[in-house]
């Protein structure tokens, strides 16, 4: 279809700002009276603050007051995981305890010092496994899991966990536990029982846990005027964000302003209300001191709140049939959820190979375990993206074993329109995951590069790997509002966050599509909530550029209905004789006849009514978005959306192939060609794609190699808590250049053809660098993410440390 | 492979990294060095700075980040604080046309320097400076944050070496951090402004 504006690349409206510093992130307002904030943090791993004596720092000049739980929380601490605003019980190193405003942070810093806290230390517990083992410290007082019944303790015999932590199956009733539901689908032993004249691979396998690390640190500033609070914050997710963010300070969302331009950095730690508890700390700071409080954060803060990925130690049964189908998968993870609770990474890793290799049969069990470590969640791909490194090279065993090339068993296996996926079986809305694999086997000229394969030079060997990546890329449910006055700009209010995707840009382009309208008389209505924005799904999942182009689209298609109505009524005939182009809407068999848009906004102004906002709203609307429609309500010519739920999955899936040099004498490897292939639907934005592509190659050379935890197994300290100790992958680390592409087939459940695409990539890179690794050792299985240097050197060596976690995160400290 | 900055000497490189061990050593130094604090003593403190081509008057303390003078002084918060430790490059701007991590330098040692941020960049006619249109034509930013940082390590390096290869534009840049990953998308826009500029 020849589109206007989708496929085509576009400056988005906030990049001049970027380049120029001109864009203000929340750090960089300031306001008249504005005083500072600092954090006094736990410096024990599990601890009950059984008294706080301020008085000394509180007479200190220049001090303006403290915050603590007890404030924050009148009626006591919600009983359950998650960040709160502030503590008694910490449950990590650096979690926060209060906070103290003052004239600025020096003093704020000297008055903290003078704070006594007399802390209550308890036990404390860096491994799941320790805890999981009976008798083992709890990380929590009430239990080292949290589910519907609340905190809970989970414990295995010494006997099951000795024999889980070295590697071997989990007992057939060993129990699982945690917020995550196991399942399992299909005949699992009719699977391996089919696979046994062809392959099965079975072995145990560990991937780190690692810091979010955003650029921003999320620092928040925050004043009240006139009864609304007005709060300069950080966020993947606009309006989603801000109306749970007014639930936990506890302000009406009709009075919370949240100001969020930009955003340095998300990656999942972000999108969510919850996730980022600390904006409210300078908002009820403000609150009880009347005036504006500023809260810078610090890296090192930021790695204790900002959150982590999930680690896991886990083992797993892939059978594959003669064929190479993959007919059976058994896979038990045992997730290290950090100290506040997190997400159910594991849960979406057996999700993961269920849809992403159209297993036959599944079954997922697990245990979701706390430690004493920081606060786990989501981050990009969470659990899909673990999972991708770790199945990979059981991929090419299996190709070898069964005599396939290893692009042809992930051809046998791939994703297809009309397949399905996960627990549920649900359909996918569409999949064209064989021709992402032959398009990237092609940029790659895999086939030719064969004869490489293993070659040796010097004491250089060549890998090559091919890696797939998969995640969930939509959502709906949302609402979108569009709105023209009688200058005739189309105005599109967008709720989504401006986190670095430009997707608040992107999804905006479907409105200009729909209405024929050059981008040049489109202005995109952002930044902020009090200029009325619809409410969105949190801008995490990859699932942007599906649900909300479904929004902005809707509004559009609204406003074309009214445009056409109105015509109809002033000049004659029915709305279907009408149509729109060049900024008119005119009779399809005379285009002399019609209106402009300017003057079909004026009519509509004049009309009022359902032209205006002001009647007959889709009953639908969230709260948050009826609020910003009575807002808008009658100031110009409105289309207004709620999009429908449906049901099926639109896939988000990515393939790489990478060539890499190994060195058997140091361990260390370099890629040398990487070519990533997204399969994401229609593109919307290709340069917009293609940073999603190279930075899911950034991100997967750090999952694969670099990026882990590292505690003090004494007391619980962080050890990585900046960007050289938990290092993340540099311009020398990344190839000189990474060739992208895509596949470019519409989507049939989007409007415009479009699905998300921000997640997978980095599982396909990570799962293409494993398996170069993996090929470039005679197929040696690590089972491990990140391999480390070390790792690759040990194996060399002979000494077969490749399956202690020891090396990679904080399970064995 | 030319030199990334023939300007950026060992002598030079010890002394900053003197002068960073001396203010950022820990968290709470951070904050002494935001220069809030008025500390005893007969040290200047009203100091002159060159600062995009002008020159400014400022009250410095003696223990103040170049960073924190040109963001909280100055008002340029255009320079980035990322880690405020010398680790991720988001602070760079140019002294005497060398980048430097303005979070781990004293202000007070650039008082005789010609100090450059991202916002003396553009012309005054708003026309973007060559490394500007290339990131905008290369969409190099993602989130954005270390953009101002990529800019002034680019400006620096074409300073020093107009026509880079790609191999070159990346080890110039290497001292720059972008957690999103949009290296390769920077190095097509740093290329792009040698083309432009």
């Amino acid at each position: 279809m020849a589109y206007m504006h989708i496929g085509k690349d576009f400056v988005p409206p906030d990049v001049i700002g970027k380049v120029t510093g001109r864009i203000k992130y929340a750090e960089d307002y300031t306001r008249e009276g504005m005083v500072y904030a600092r954090l006094l943090t736990s410096p024990i791993p599990h601890a009950r603050v059984l008294e706080i004596d301020a008085s000394e720092a509180l007479a200190m000049d220049g001090v303006f007051g403290i915050l603590t739980a007890d404030e924050v929380y009148p009626d006591g601490e919600p009983q359950s995981t998650g960040l709160k605003i502030l503590t008694n019980e910490p449950t990590l190193v650096g979690e926060p305890i209060l906070a103290l405003a003052a004239v600025d942070e020096k003093t704020a810093e000297s008055a903290i010092a003078a704070i006594n806290v007399t802390f209550e230390r308890l036990p404390f517990v860096l491994d799941p496994l320790d805890s999981l083992q009976d008798g083992g410290p709890n990380a929590f007082v009430g239990g080292n899991t949290f589910g519907q019944q609340g905190f809970t303790e989970a414990k295995w015999s010494s006997d099951q966990v000795a024999s889980f932590r070295a590697g071997n199956a989990p007992a057939e009733d060993a129990p699982t536990t945690g917020p995550i539901p196991t399942f399992a689908y299909g005949d699992l032993e009719a699977g391996f029982t089919a696979a046994e004249d062809g392959y099965i691979y079975e072995g145990s396998f560990t991937t780190a846990g690692y810091p979010h690390h955003s650029m921003e640190p999320r620092s928040a500033m925050a004043y009240w005027e006139d009864g609304k609070l007005y709060l300069h914050g950080t966020s993947q997710s606009l309006t989603a964000l801000a109306n749970d963010m007014a639930g936990i300070i506890g302000v009406a969302k009709e009075d919370l302003v949240f100001i969020n331009a930009a955003t340095g950095g998300g990656f999942g730690q972000r999108a969510r209300a919850g996730s980022i508890p600390s904006m409210a700390i300078p908002a009820k700071l403000s609150q009880k001191l009347n005036r504006p409080v500023m809260m810078r954060i610090t890296r090192e803060e930021e790695f204790t709140i900002g959150g982590a990925r999930q680690g896991f130690q886990g083992w797993i049964k892939v059978g594959f049939r003669p064929d190479g189908v993959m007919s059976a998968c058994d896979i038990f993870v045992v997730s290290d959820n950090g100290g506040k609770g997190g997400g159910a990474d594991a849960f979406s890793a057996a999700d993961c190979i269920s849809i992403l290799y159209q297993t036959e049969a599944v079954r997922f069990r697990g245990a979701s375990v706390a430690t004493n470590t920081a606060h786990r969640g989501a981050q990009r791909g969470p659990g899909q993206n673990q999972i991708a490194p770790i199945i990979s090279p059981i991929m090419d065993v299996a190709a070898d074993a069964l005599g396939m090339s290893r692009l042809d068993i992930r051809v046998v296996n791939s994703a297809q329109t009309g397949d399905v996926g996960g627990p549920q079986r649900q359909p996918l809305t569409s999949a064209y995951m064989p021709e992402a694999l032959r398009q990237a086997a092609d940029a790659f000229e895999w086939e030719g590069r064969q004869t490489r394969r293993r070659q040796r030079n010097g004491s250089k060997v060549t890998g090559l790997g091919i890696g797939q990546g998969y995640h969930n890329a939509g959502r709906s449910g949302q609402d979108g509002i569009v709105m023209m006055g009688a200058d005739g700009r189309l105005k599109i209010h967008n709720g989504v966050g401006n986190l670095g995707t430009y997707s608040y840009a992107s999804t905006s382009r479907a409105a200009a599509e729909a209405l024929k309208m050059p981008w040049e008389s489109c202005d995109i209505i952002t930044g902020r909530t009090d200029y009325h924005l619809p409410i969105t799904s949190p801008q995490d999942g990859s699932n942007s550029i599906f649900t909300n182009t479904r929004t902005c689209y809707g509004a559009a298609m609204d406003m074309l209905a009214k445009m056409k109505e109105i015509a109809a009524a002033d000049l004659g005939g029915e709305p279907a004789d009408y149509d729109v182009s060049d900024e008119r809407v005119h009779q399809i068999a005379d285009s002399g006849v019609g209106m402009t848009y300017a003057e079909v906004a004026q009519r509509a102004m004049e009309l009022g009514g359902r032209y205006t906002g002001e009647a007959e709203l889709p009953e639908e609307l969230h709260e948050w978005t009826q609020i910003a429609v009575s807002r808008l309500a009658g100031s110009a010519f409105m289309g207004v959306y709620h999009d429908p739920a449906h049901s099926n999955n639109p896939p988000g899936f990515t393939v790489t192939c990478t060539e890499i040099e190994l060195d058997l004498e140091t361990g260390k490897y370099e890629i040398l060609d990487m070519v990533s292939i997204g399969e994401c639907g229609t593109v919307m934005h290709p340069q917009g794609l293609k940073n999603q592509l190279v930075g899911g190659v950034v991100w997967g050379i750090g999952l694969s190699a670099l990026e882990r935890h590292l505690y003090d197994p004494q007391n619980g300290l962080p050890a990585s808590t900046g960007y050289w100790q938990s290092k993340v992958p540099t311009y020398l680390d990344t190839p000189v250049s990474i060739e992208t592409g895509w596949v470019d087939l519409p989507d049939p459940e989007n409007p415009v053809g479009a699905r998300g695409i921000g997640e997978p990539t980095q599982g396909s890179v990570s799962a293409a660098l494993t398996a170069a690794i993996s090929d470039a050792l005679d197929g040696h299985i690590f089972g491990a993410a990140p391999i480390t240097t070390d790792m690759i050197i040990n194996h060399i060596a002979g000494t077969q440390e490749d399956a202690v976690a020891l090396a990679q995160n904080n399970f064995r400290g | 492979m030319q030199p990334v900055n023939p300007q950026l000497t060992r002598r030079r490189f010890i002394k900053g990294v003197i002068a960073s061990g001396a203010v950022a050593g820990t968290t709470s130094l951070w904050y002494a060095a935001n220069g809030q604090s008025r500390p005893a003593g007969a040290v200047e403190r009203m100091i002159r700075l060159n600062v995009n081509g002008q020159d400014r008057t400022v009250d410095v303390a003696p223990q103040e980040t170049l960073a924190s003078t040109l963001r909280y002084k100055l008002g340029l918060t255009g320079t980035k604080l990322g880690c405020n430790r010398g680790e991720c490059g988001a602070c760079t701007v140019l002294v005497d046309d060398v980048p430097t991590y303005a979070c781990s330098v004293l202000t007070h040692s650039f008082k005789d320097g010609r100090i450059e941020t991202v916002e003396g960049l553009e012309a005054p006619d708003g026309t973007l400076h060559p490394v500007q249109q290339g990131f905008v034509d290369a969409l190099g930013p993602q989130c954005g944050y270390c953009t101002p940082g990529q800019v002034m390590a680019a400006v620096g390096l074409l300073r020093a070496n107009p026509n880079p290869t790609r191999e070159e534009a990346r080890m110039g840049l290497a001292g720059n951090i972008c957690r999103c990953g949009s290296y390769d998308s920077y190095l097509d826009g740093v290329m792009r402004a040698a083309e432009i500029g």
